[in-house]
């Protein structure tokens, strides 16, 4: 039984998160949990951040009483000023992110397949849905991936089989980061790498709808 | 200067808008948007607008939802055509089939109005390959990835907002003004835009012009600085 079983926070998840990013990497993070990642990556490892709002090198979301009306990322938050930062246009941002120039991009999600595609623009009993820039960083960022919680508010899997909400883009997910495991999806499926403390490989298939590939060494959750 | 892009009014300078116009509306989010050409749009009758922008409506800003609610607007076309209206007249009127709702990827926005712009016929991308996105739309692979075409999108306005403006319609944006302005500022058969600030010829340092003023037909005053 999982029912009682501890799961991670959204700070764990981001710290596990920024772990990922590559230094000097360029990296654009999505609305949510990814947002909270900014806040863990170390003074000793220099990311540089990519907003669609047409902003480069901004910094983490900007303190109460320094806000800027002209600095905000594209979710509208208002962004930090440091040394370094450039300005351009929709076209030039989103040139960057289809060009390969963005590493990696850390989005949330409704649902991911085992082979990696993400549905994460619309709930199909809303009957709408904001596009956004997903579907351009899912195509077009080196590295896409998904900060999560493991199951929706009513338990449902968002780890599935396939995706039965509208795709935002296929094949895309290269890394699934959520409150019990750490998944990688692949052609031949969903494997396990790490799990949260005290859940077993079990534990964490149970909750989880696709089968998982459970390799010999599975880790342990490292933030 | 005999001759000068300058209006004196916001009324003025979008006097001309017709029924049925599409019309471009600068801005990333509640930041730096047109809000005296767009108090001028709503004082204005002109109506079956096709409205084409970033996000259509956020707590605060209620001028799009506005333009809507008065039964002026026939479809929106945006990346976040329903972000900060939930349960808003957006959503409730699109429920009623009274307006279309069109969602488009934020970049592809982009490099429809940006082909416009540059007289291009369109643009491959790989954005929204194996989606919804796909449909109905030409397909190739290039390279061996697959692309789909995306066309250009003209308007009859653009409604923007700068930092500084000349005369000849040379401008500066501040910021993340760039974004959405810069793009819309080519794509329009009338680009309207109001300026924090307003120079001679020669108040801009020609090395530092973002959007250069052949691009630009109109200026005008922005009414006031908007507030965070």
């Amino acid at each position: 039984m999982t029912e009682d079983k501890e799961r991670l926070d959204r700070a764990i998840m981001a710290m596990r998160v920024a772990k990922e990013l590559p230094p000097g990497g360029t990296v654009n993070l999505g609305i949510g949990i990814p947002t909270l990642v900014s806040m863990f990556v170390g003074d000793d490892s220099i990311v540089f951040y990519h907003s669609e709002s047409g902003v480069l090198n901004c910094g983490p979301l900007a303190e109460d009483g320094n806000e800027d009306i002209d600095l905000i990322n594209a979710g509208g938050q208002f962004l930090e000023p440091v040394p370094g930062m450039a300005y351009f246009s929709s076209a030039d941002a989103f040139a960057m992110i289809r060009g390969g120039h963005v590493d990696v991009t850390v989005l949330g999600a409704h649902q991911v397949s085992a082979n990696g595609d993400l549905a994460n623009w619309m709930l199909p009993e809303r009957g709408v849905g904001n596009i956004g820039g997903a579907m351009d960083l899912a195509a077009g960022a080196d590295k896409v991936i998904v900060a999560m919680e493991h199951n929706d508010r009513n338990g449902n899997a968002k780890v599935v089989e396939e995706c039965s909400f509208p795709l935002t883009g296929k094949g895309c997910v290269s890394l699934v980061v959520t409150d019990v495991a750490v998944l990688e999806p692949t052609p031949d499926g969903m494997v396990l790498r790490e799990t949260a403390p005290g859940w077993s490989p079990e534990d964490v298939q149970e909750i989880t709808g696709a089968a998982l590939i459970i390799p010999e060494s599975v880790g342990e959750y490292e933030v | 200067m005999a001759f000068s892009k300058l209006y004196d009014t916001h009324d003025a300078a979008v006097a001309d808008v017709r029924d049925g116009a599409t019309i471009l509306v600068g801005g990333v989010a509640k930041s730096n948007e047109p809000s005296g050409l767009l108090s001028a749009l709503l004082r204005h009758d002109a109506t079956d607008l096709t409205i084409v922008c970033d996000f259509s409506g956020w707590d605060g800003s209620e001028t799009i939802p506005r333009l809507v609610k008065d039964g002026r607007v026939s479809r929106i076309i945006s990346p976040y055509p329903f972000l900060g209206a939930h349960g808003g007249v957006i959503p409730e009127l699109w429920e009623l089939g009274d307006i279309e709702v069109v969602a488009v990827p934020h970049g592809t926005l982009a490099e429809r109005l940006r082909a416009a712009g540059a007289g291009i016929g369109g643009v491959f991308i790989t954005t929204g390959v194996g989606t919804r996105f796909d449909m109905d739309k030409e397909s190739r692979s290039i390279d061996g990835v697959g692309h789909v075409l995306e066309t250009p999108l003209r308007a009859d306005f653009a409604l923007l907002r700068c930092h500084r403006a000349d005369g000849v319609g040379n401008l500066v944006y501040r910021g993340a003004q760039r974004g959405w302005n810069s793009v819309m500022a080519t794509a329009a058969r009338t680009t309207v835009v109001e300026s924090d600030e307003i120079g001679e010829p020669g108040a801009i340092n020609p090395e530092l012009v973002i959007t250069p003023g052949i691009y630009v037909n109109r200026i005008v005053r922005a009414a006031g600085a908007p507030a965070v």
